[in-house]
């Protein structure tokens, strides 16, 4: 009766509303649980979170150019890029002054770097430069033109100072247009010349290969995962081990197993020569290779498409094939019209999960893959590691993480992300 | 057994799945056309088993079965042209009610207009007509039953197996589902195979039961004589509730005989699986036969003192709970009518029965 004579919100025995009453008794559950992953949670901040985003942020982020060279930059504001003239001497006071302070802190070399990758000889330009500019003064010594021009003729050109104003925002989407074979001019974005485009043929290469690996995946898997969901538990609990056994070996291992195995002189071909179905001098080529690559990612990933596959097969109840073989379906017509639909969700979260690891695998394409084998990922390593360009490997860090959320984001339009069983 | 009219024969069959243990042993059963015929016993009787040694799921070690006087052993279960009910449904999860429905005769390259007729048919016998669209997880488990019942029988089948189809229906609907399929099984004609290890579902919708235990068949008969004169003990306890005294035979005459129980008191009974004096035996008798109005028996009848344990009142009967030689769970019922007597815990009775209604069967 209470109920319909009130018009406010419902209240708790006490008076007090009845929301805030339940948010009170359920902070002390929220709290603990808070409490309780809380570690897990800093750890993950700590070591991928944070890691991760401050890499990516590495593909935008360009104020090197602004710090070393803050008064050249405001100078380069004035100058007409397009004019095809030299800048004035105030520009070149500027960047006496600017070098001067960067040779004493030694960041002139670490810029001539980052430009260099924008225009080679910027490096060594910078490097020999700088120990000359430092005994310059750049109060009494001008006018800096002509004694900068005499140092390095670099700095009579205008390309280098298009570079550099170019190149002198603080957020540049420039490592994203080099990752797409493109570069970042005064004029605009524009095509990479010919010689230098080898990413987007890299991506696609990735693409492609990854779809070949998945598919393969799905071929072998398929069959073995129906095995394994329809024997009895017993055996097929054993054959599950012989399944899982790759796991428990390390990957270097297995990976090195096969360049054993498909090498000029490894097993394969020694076999095929002492059967005579090879000739001496015409051994196949089956490593350092796309086909190489294919052939080892498709062993080391198999597991991962047999797992879904087998968990969802298995949960398809033998009295769906009974029964349509009971209402007179053949074998094959009860495969493709009962059992096949609803194997769908395994082959499409075993597929889900071989992609997006195939598409960024890293170690078997640098040991198998030779030249013609490797993935966008041993591109990325090596700017991480040799060219030390971290800008264009976080920005094709990016782009591989775009594709593969792209990917998915398509997947659970198609499919439904809900179908997915992993186990 | 074999006989012209036979449409399904089992004849010595034998199915052992390790090469070990047999869990049908020698099985011989024939039924004619158009009988419901429910197979009931205990799980691991090996009643299912032979329900799909029929359908074809499983082959037959040894010995012949036949349909409509050919053998069937050779057979893949998709040319037997037997329809099945599952004891889950097995509704195509992927697949509308209708395309279910629509799927056997599918498979028979029936053409569109004549399947679409066949379906609509079939739905609306089971009274389904507007679900067609749905699908088999919108539906409540009596509807997917009913669907599933349409499916087996849209195609036509002669032959109808049924795995415990009721089993996951609460009861009030598997009452209601047990008259329908009775119901369309006699309408349609068709011969039914029915597998279940509830005792009413057997006893209300079959025209014969075969008890099953062990592997054999225990007992076929029609409902009644299986519950009034069972041919063993192991049928006498698995059908209807029963007592059970154990003896030694004293004396046999004709259609009665005395049996001496453990604890020295004699009894009338009926010999059915005993044959001489001093055999050992268990005497059946079931709760709603035995008296304890002394005017009711013969002048000469046998009479057993017993002590009342517990009264349970079950509303229509009155159910008594007594200590009869030496058997803590002898059970009596007596119907709930204007002169019934109510007898109280403590209260000591002498309890009798006709000679015919107590069957001495084997130990």
């Amino acid at each position: 009766m209470t109920d319909a004579t009130q018009s406010g919100p419902m209240l708790a025995a006490d008076g007090t509303p009845l929301k805030k009453s339940l948010a009170r008794s359920l902070r002390r559950r929220k709290l603990r649980a808070l409490a309780l992953v809380a570690p897990l949670l800093l750890f993950v901040m700590l070591s991928f979170v944070i890691p991760i985003v401050s890499m990516l942020l590495r593909s935008v982020e360009n104020s090197i150019v602004a710090e070393t060279l803050p008064l050249t930059v405001v100078e380069l504001k004035n100058w007409d890029a397009e004019g095809g003239e030299l800048p004035d001497e105030a520009l070149y006071a500027a960047f006496t002054k600017d070098m001067v302070a960067a040779v004493e802190a030694k960041t002139h070399t670490r810029l001539g770097t980052r430009l260099n990758y924008e225009q080679t000889g910027m490096s060594s330009m910078f490097r020999k430069s700088g120990r000359k500019i430092k005994r310059l003064d750049p109060e009494s010594d001008a006018p800096f033109k002509e004694k900068l021009i005499e140092i390095h003729d670099g700095w009579g050109d205008v390309e280098t100072w298009r570079t550099i104003k170019t190149h002198a925002v603080p957020i540049t989407n420039g490592y994203f247009l080099n990752a797409v074979d493109m570069r970042r001019t005064p004029e605009g974005a524009q095509a990479q010349p010919e010689d230098k485009q080898i990413l987007i043929k890299l991506f696609g290469r990735t693409l492609f290969m990854s779809l070949i690996i998945t598919g393969s995946c799905i071929l072998l898997a398929y069959p073995v995962s129906y095995l394994l969901a329809t024997l009895p538990m017993r055996v097929s609990n054993l054959l599950m081990i012989l399944v899982l056994l790759p796991f428990w070996t390390s990957l270097l291992v297995r990976t090195s197993a096969w360049k054993v195995m498909l090498q000029q002189q490894g097993v394969i071909n020694e076999t095929l020569v002492w059967l005579g179905l090879v000739a001496d001098d015409a051994r196949l080529v089956i490593i350092n290779n796309q086909f190489g690559t294919i052939i080892a990612m498709t062993h080391i990933l198999l597991p991962f498409m047999i797992l879904p596959m087998y968990s969802v097969m298995q949960t398809i109840p033998p009295s769906y094939t009974r029964a349509a073989k009971s209402m007179g379906a053949t074998n094959w017509t009860t495969f493709w019209r009962i059992y096949f639909p609803q194997s769908i969700p395994g082959i499409g979260a075993g597929s889900i999960l071989v992609f997006i690891l195939a598409i960024g695998y890293y170690i078997t394409p640098e040991i198998v893959g030779g030249t013609k084998g490797v993935f966008i990922s041993n591109r990325i390593a090596y700017h991480i590691s040799s060219s030390l360009n971290w800008g264009l490997a976080a920005a094709l860090g990016t782009i591989l993480l775009a594709v593969v959320l792209l990917l998915y984001w398509c997947y659970d339009k198609i499919v439904g992300i809900d179908n997915v069983k992993l186990g | 057994m074999s006989n012209d009219a036979a449409f399904v024969e089992f004849q010595r069959v034998q199915k052992s799945y390790d090469g070990e243990v047999l869990v049908v042993k020698d099985l011989n059963l024939s039924m004619p056309k158009g009988e419901f015929l429910t197979m009931l016993g205990p799980s691991g009787s090996g009643k299912t088993t032979c329900l799909m040694m029929l359908a074809g799921f499983e082959t037959a070690t040894h010995g012949e079965i036949m349909l409509d006087g050919k053998p069937i052993n050779n057979i893949p279960p998709h040319k037997r042209g037997i329809g099945m009910v599952f004891q889950n449904y097995a509704l195509f999860p992927h697949m509308t009610v209708a395309e279910n429905l629509s799927f056997p005769l599918e498979v028979r390259k029936m053409g569109k207009e004549q399947r679409e007729e066949k379906v609509k048919r079939a739905l609306d016998m089971v009274q389904m007509g507007a679900f067609g669209s749905r699908r088999p997880a919108q539906l409540s488990g009596g509807q997917q039953q009913r669907i599933a019942l349409a499916r087996a029988l849209v195609f036509e089948p002669e032959l109808v197996l049924m795995d415990e189809p009721l089993g996951a229906l609460d009861k009030q609907l598997r009452e209601h589902m047990q008259f329908e399929i009775t119901r369309l099984a006699h309408e349609l004609g068709i011969t039914t195979v029915y597998v279940t290890h509830d005792q009413t579902e057997a006893l209300t919708m079959s025209d014969r039961v075969a008890v099953f235990d062990d592997g054999r068949i225990q007992q076929l008969a029609p409902p009644d004589l299986l519950y009034e004169e069972p041919e063993n003990s192991f049928v006498a306890q698995f059908i209807g509730e029963n007592n059970t005294l154990e003896g030694v035979v004293k004396s046999i005459d004709g259609d009665s005989c005395v049996v001496v129980l453990d604890d020295g008191s004699e009894i009338d009974a009926k010999p059915v699986n005993v044959h001489n004096a001093g055999d050992r035996t268990k005497v059946s008798i079931r709760p709603e036969r035995v008296e304890f109005n002394k005017d009711r028996l013969h002048a000469d009848a046998h009479t057993l003192k017993a002590t009342v344990k517990e009264f349970i009142y079950m509303g229509d009967v009155f159910r008594f709970r007594l200590s009869v030689a030496g058997n803590d769970d002898f059970i009596i019922k007596t119907r709930n009518a204007p002169d019934a007597v109510r007898l109280r815990p403590g209260e000591e009775v002498e309890i009798g029965w006709l000679a015919h209604d107590c069957r001495a069967l084997d130990a």
